[in-house]
């Protein structure tokens, strides 16, 4: 039998929960929830205006799709017009490249395959043995395994018509870029809970230390996020800042060993362009050369120039950095709506500027 | 032969062996067993309510049902949320060349006893086959009579009315997700697929002023909700902290950034009537199978016709329509 889930139960330890945070008494602190899940979870249980004086939660830059940069969503639509199938996670495929999405892609006849893995993209080349199939790799530390995975088993297989497009992301340069920003003042993190389940909570101690600032992973329930920034709160008043882990029912201290194996096996660190930030040293992955037969850039896009821009008036940058509120940008909630949406950030459903625009407080 | 061949749904010796097999002996009822091309009924009134659906859903089989259940509930829930009684059932088979003969007759028995179940017959139908690659589809329109005067539509949601779901919340979209994943959330989540007839039979037979019926299957309680503001000019107001749901319900969303409000259901309505009449629908509702976990989760009020949620903290937000395509997250 399933397990029937009682509102009253939960409602009261949030109740309690809050009331903790409402009555904080420490120094002034922003607290940047780094991952997009944090942000639709934060956004649909309306917690920014309960929150007390002094304490302030910035959404960053942890949405996979709104880091990829617009060149990369170029390249995918460039490969599906020439004939490619591509399959993706469905997030992207309604992100705006410079002139259209890969959901329009597919509306002119291209063949876009919305995956829910990596693997199921190994599937589709076994399928299509006729096809090219590329699979575009986005996320962070979260999805990046399992695309080694799949290139491990194309490889095992000696599958010859199966690449992936690698837009993978590394979570602590990205975050080392966020504190290095002069124009922020970040005093906390709320670190990801299934991004952590990976790396494990140990990667952010010498980070921690470097900065002097407080990282508290948590999941993604109501509860787990109260009780992650209650955490936060609490070093931030003892003057603390260490890594502590609140999710520990999916969450320790070494992560999934076997899924970093596979990443180091296929992928080695690379400088990454981040949308928004830039290129980061170290920021996202490529293919190590015993795989790079398994690179769609090097098999497809040698040469090839896509002429790429963000939309115009559009400020994700500015957002993906935390320096703005989404519904400081002139655009938000007037031309850009989640049904018409101008930015990547808008279009995502884990985007900041989606999870403000669709939770907005009435 | 153990597969469908484009023979069967050729007009020839293996359709006939095909309707006499497997639909003539699963779902026999006098009607369908003249094989005429046309099904004659008489209906006990002039008012009826009319309703067709296609059923496209990938994979066929799911936790819970399969296809064959959906074809018959989906149809059924849509003539029962006029009020009305279905009676009857036509279904069309769009079926892959190649599919299993054996998946049919799982399908074709889920439609029998679903059909059973909801007190309905199916009458008429038809077979085609298609290429491989795709399917199988399923088409079932449905006549049912009207025997209330109540004028039961989106557009009759007043002011001082209650919100009512007579079910758990996504039950259905994360069971047919899990299936499709092969991920698991912990629990086991069936689709609350079911047939619906009989509570709306036993509310409207009851006597109860019932303004809005409404099963909230494609875009789930938020497009359904955001219909009935809209069709009715009324402001909405739920509570999430009152929406029902399965524990594994809420830890997939939150693990896959869905919101359950957004997720499609197959066995639960939406039904809105008079505030002080809410009480008495609840105690008929907890009398019917699937209604036990009825619970009253809003209220309607005059205001911009729009949705709004009390959070689960207690603060005030939007309840939007889900744009498009509900698409897999990425982490």
């Amino acid at each position: 039998m399933t397990r029937t889930f009682d509102p009253a139960d939960a409602q009261l330890q949030t109740q309690t929960l809050l009331e903790k945070i409402q009555s904080y008494t420490g120094p002034p602190i922003s607290v940047m929830e780094v991952c997009g899940t944090h942000t639709v979870a934060v956004a649909r249980m309306g917690l920014r205006p309960l929150l007390p004086q002094g304490v302030k939660l910035i959404s960053g830059p942890g949405c996979p799709v709104c880091v990829t940069p617009v060149e990369t969503f170029d390249k995918a639509i460039y490969l599906v017009e020439k004939g490619v199938i591509l399959a993706t996670y469905g997030d992207a495929m309604r992100v705006p490249g410079t002139r259209t999405t890969l959901a329009d892609a597919r509306a002119n006849g291209g063949r876009v395959e919305p995956v829910y893995s990596a693997l199921d993209a190994v599937k589709l080349a076994k399928a299509n043995p006729d096809d090219q199939v590329v699979f575009l790799g986005l996320g962070f530390e979260t999805t990046s395994p399992t695309a080694a995975h799949a290139i491990m088993v194309a490889g095992r297989e000696n599958l010859e018509n199966f690449s992936v497009l690698c837009a993978h992301k590394a979570l602590l340069p990205a975050m080392e870029a966020l504190v290095a920003d002069p124009q922020m003042e970040i005093g906390a993190f709320l670190c990801p809970g299934h991004a952590t389940m990976v790396i494990g909570s140990d990667v952010y101690k010498p980070f921690c230390e470097a900065h002097r600032l407080p990282c508290v992973v948590t999941g993604f329930e109501a509860q787990d996020v109260l009780l992650g920034l209650l955490w936060i709160l609490r070093q931030a008043k003892e003057g603390r800042a260490e890594v502590e882990n609140a999710y520990p029912r999916a969450v320790d201290a070494q992560g999934n060993v076997g899924a970093m194996k596979m990443l180091a096996t296929v992928f080695r660190p690379a400088d990454a362009r981040f949308r928004g930030i830039g290129v980061l040293p170290g920021g996202g992955y490529e293919l190590k050369e015993e795989f790079a037969h398994f690179d769609a850039e090097t098999r497809f896009l040698a040469g090839v120039e896509v002429e790429s821009r963000e939309p115009a008036g559009c400020m994700c940058a500015e957002v993906l950095r935390g320096r703005i509120e989404p519904s400081q940008c002139p655009l938000f909630a007037k031309t850009c709506t989640a049904e018409n949406p101008v930015g990547a950030c808008m279009v995502s459903s884990e985007g900041a500027c989606g999870a403000h625009y669709r939770y907005r407080g009435v | 032969m153990d597969r469908i061949t484009k023979s069967h749904g050729g007009g020839g010796a293996h359709m006939r062996a095909l309707i006499s097999d497997i639909f003539k002996s699963k779902f026999g009822n006098p009607e369908l067993d003249k094989l005429n091309d046309f099904a004659a009924v008489t209906l006990p009134t002039n008012r009826i309510a009319l309703s067709t659906d296609s059923f496209v859903v990938e994979p066929w089989e799911f936790p819970g049902g399969n296809i064959g259940d959906l074809a018959i509930c989906g149809t059924v829930n849509d003539v029962a949320m006029s009020g009305a009684k279905p009676l009857y059932l036509t279904a069309g088979f769009i079926l892959p060349e190649g599919f299993l003969i054996s998946d049919l007759e799982k399908i074709v028995d889920a439609m029998a006893l679903r059909a059973e179940e909801a007190g309905v017959v199916i009458v008429s139908g038809d077979t085609k086959v298609v290429d491989p690659g795709s399917g199988p589809f399923i088409n079932t329109a449905g006549v049912g009579v009207i025997e209330t005067e109540l004028e039961i539509a989106g557009s009759s949601a007043k002011d001082g009315d209650a919100v009512i779901i007579t079910g758990h919340v996504g039950s259905h979209g994360i069971a047919v997700l899990s299936k499709r994943e092969s991920i698991g959330f912990g629990t086991e989540v069936l689709s609350d697929v079911a047939p619906l007839s009989g509570l709306i039979a036993a509310l409207v037979d009851d006597g109860l002023e019932l303004h809005v019926l409404r099963d909230p299957t494609r875009g789930g309680v938020a497009e359904a909700l955001n219909e009935i503001a809209s069709q009715s000019g009324v402001e909405i107001e739920i509570d999430d902290n009152l929406i029902p749901m399965e524990q594994g319900v809420l830890s997939a969303c939150e693990l896959l950034g869905y919101d359950p409000l957004h997720i499609a259901n197959e066995g639960c309505a939406l039904v809105i009537l008079p505030a002080d009449q809410a009480e008495r629908a609840l105690e008929v509702m907890k009398t019917q199978r699937y209604g036990v976990h009825a619970t009253i989760i809003g209220k309607v009020s005059d205001g911009a016709p729009r949705v709004t949620a009390k959070t689960l903290l207690g603060s005030r937000r939007l309840v939007d329509s889900p744009s498009g395509e509900l698409l897999p997250r990425i982490c």
